[in-house]
């Protein structure tokens, strides 16, 4: 197994790794907003040590171009996706579960 | 037309790097193709600066080192959270008014603080940004932040 392969299976691992913790809170979080949280672990490290990983494998060519190009494009839509969800949810009644007061900022 | 042009060879760097062919019909076409699609977006009055912020390219190549950089730090954070078996969480939402001016300046900011992990943007006006933070913490963090300050510097602001 050459150098490289090695970095894009350590690459790859951890990937699934992040992935897998981002399920495991998923089921652990105990409402709808806090549950979109954990999701947001599995789009940034899951998927971004993926594509470093396949990166890795693919080395200085056009695929890789086309991995930063599918990077990218999570990096874009990832959170816009992900306001509209939890804007959605607050604007049908879904009332998240709150451990505290508002926090607001003292200069106005 | 610094924009129109911006936007041309744009287009028509993303059609050779997604083509890989470099035969002169298939080149030409890719320019025809950047041509016609500016052309349309100038006949859709969607060809401008709000739309192609390419005058930000610079300050955006040193913004987004640092945003990357938080959001792994933020990733292990919220996994720490996760794994950890009492599962810490004190969700709270923060309402707080965001220093950026334009509309470019207060989208990149509320994207960052949905993409940065624990923190949510829910709600994104001009006046009013409303955040869902997984922790306490996490909540406070977004208000009056660094983040903000850099994003305003990003737009161009003082």
């Amino acid at each position: 197994m050459s150098a490289t392969d090695a970095l894009s299976a350590l690459l790859l691992a951890a990937g699934s790794v992040f992935c897998m913790i981002g399920a495991l809170g998923l089921l652990r979080m105990p409402d709808f907003f806090t549950r979109m949280h954990a999701a947001s672990v599995t789009d940034t490290l899951g998927a971004g040590l993926i594509l470093l990983g396949l990166m890795v494998q693919a080395g200085l060519t056009l695929i890789t171009v086309k991995l930063i190009a599918i990077g990218v494009l999570i990096f874009f839509t990832s959170p816009a996706a992900t306001h509209a969800l939890a804007r959605a949810a607050l604007a049908r009644g879904v009332k998240p579960l709150l451990a505290g007061d508002e926090v607001t900022s003292s200069k106005k | 037309m610094f924009v129109s042009v911006g936007l041309v060879c744009a287009l028509f760097v993303f059609w050779i790097l997604m083509s890989g062919y470099f035969t002169p019909f298939l080149l030409a076409a890719g320019l025809g193709s950047a041509i016609a699609i500016t052309w349309f977006a100038h006949r859709m009055e969607v060809a401008d600066r709000e739309g192609q912020p390419l005058h930000l390219t610079p300050q955006a190549m040193s913004y987004t080192p640092w945003l990357l950089k938080e959001i792994v730090k933020a990733a292990l954070g919220v996994s720490r959270i996760i794994l950890d078996p009492r599962l810490p969480v004190s969700p709270t939402l923060a309402r707080f008014r965001p220093s950026q001016q334009s509309t470019v300046g207060l989208v990149t900011h509320a994207n960052s603080i949905t993409l940065t992990p624990g923190t949510i943007t829910v709600e994104a006006q001009h006046d009013e940004f409303l955040v869902h933070g997984l922790t306490r913490e996490g909540a406070l963090g977004t208000v009056d932040s660094e983040m903000d300050a850099r994003v305003h510097r990003f737009e161009g602001g003082a």
